[in-house]
């Protein structure tokens, strides 16, 4: 069904505020298709980049079961990123191109996935706690004013619950085991912590964020911050772990307190300064290069 | 069970379109059929107009709700109001 769309800024923005659903061959305003290619690229950036702290502990899993779900994780994790440049490349940018910034620098991809990981600790918390934040955001985007994501994300929100259900299965085996393993995920937690609360960005006021405006985003990123803080803080305390916050409370409104997450570390890691950022972008170059000959293959048979 | 759409796949052939609906749609037995077809051979078939309000042969063309509570007050069988 065509839907009936004032081909007008202000019609347009008065549509998905309304609630209205955007199709990928409808007409939209130049902005709000430049911002979404550049929201929707840069989570499918995450997907594939996110692979890689954890695909270095696909051969040190410590049993046979742990190296199968971290492997199907990973694929999920990989077919997620290729669900999502499918959605880009409607919009109009190439995969080729998505991929080609990536690598150079062009472009972002969330913070978390900068970082190392240390111990099987860091695998158990990051599908724990790290996919839980990713999982608030992607529920908020199943309301996307874009209908072809918000369709994908159906999917992909689907697959990060048997994610976090993994990590907390790892996390729960390590702290019923020994004090040396309760080491492990507790100071994994407290690693992991400040890029946790610098994950959902800083807050930003609903009317000055363009991308909740076009209801590209549905929720702030204060909103998903709290939601995550709710929802996953009394797990961590509920198995007697600590999280470094000293500030961190539940005041009697229902609104979580904590100490100012460090911004200008958040800005830096993005913009390409994470202690990981260019090995890992590299590994990735790399990997573009090598199986360049098989891109030509396939598509000039095909041809 | 009605078909939905679930997404698209970017496919230089049949094999491939096939391999990769698999893959990204149907890993995970997300589905009890899975069918991948060429976006060019999806035909729209265009809007229905309805210049003459033909609201006669669609269940929701019919107001009857007015006409049934007029018709019971006549009969003397409209529901009490008392709860």
């Amino acid at each position: 069904m065509t839907q009936v769309l004032q081909p007008t800024e202000q019609g347009f923005l008065e549509y998905v505020q309304r609630g209205g659903q955007v199709e990928a061959d409808d007409w939209m305003p130049d902005e709000y298709r430049s911002r979404l290619i550049k929201f929707i690229e840069m989570h499918g950036n995450s997907e594939l980049m996110g692979v890689l702290p954890e695909r270095e502990w696909i051969l040190r899993a410590p049993t046979l079961q742990r190296k199968l779900a971290l492997t199907a994780k990973v694929q999920d994790e990989v077919g997620h990123s290729q669900l999502i440049y499918r959605v880009v490349e409607d919009l109009g940018k190439p995969r080729a191109q998505c991929l080609d910034d990536l690598v150079s620098g062009k472009t972002k991809f969330h913070n978390v996935f900068h970082y190392p990981t240390k111990t099987w600790g860091d695998v158990g918390v990051i599908a724990w706690l790290v996919d839980a934040a990713a999982i608030i955001s992607q529920k908020a985007l199943l309301k996307c004013s874009y209908a072809p994501y918000a369709r994908i994300m159906k999917k992909i929100c689907w697959e990060e619950s048997f994610h976090i259900l993994h990590g907390r299965d790892v996390v729960l085996t390590m702290m019923n085991g020994t004090d040396e393993q309760r080491e492990l995920v507790q100071e994994a937690v407290t690693r992991w912590w400040p890029p946790l609360m610098q994950f959902h960005g800083n807050p930003i006021p609903a009317e000055d964020d363009p991308v909740v405006q076009w209801r590209i985003k549905t929720q702030g990123n204060e909103e998903a911050r709290q939601q995550f803080l709710d929802g996953y803080v009394p797990q961590i305390w509920e198995l007697g772990l600590t999280v470094p916050d000293p500030k961190l409370r539940k005041r009697d409104d229902g609104v979580w307190e904590y100490s100012e997450p460090d911004w200008d570390e958040l800005k830096a890691v993005v913009t390409g300064h994470g202690p990981k950022t260019a090995e890992r972008l590299e590994f990735r170059r790399v990997s573009r290069e090598e199986t360049e000959w098989v891109r030509s293959v396939m598509l000039a048979e095909a041809a | 069970m009605a078909f939905e759409h679930a997404g698209s796949v970017a496919a230089p052939d049949e094999g491939f379109a096939r391999a990769y609906a698999h893959e990204q749609y149907g890993r995970r037995g997300e589905s009890a059929a899975l069918w991948v077809v060429r976006r060019d051979a999806v035909m729209e078939v265009e809007d229905f107009v309805d210049e003459l309000g033909r609201n006669y042969h669609r269940v929701d063309g019919y107001s009857l709700k007015a006409k049934l509570a007029e018709a019971r007050e006549r009969a003397g069988t409209a529901p009490s109001r008392d709860r």
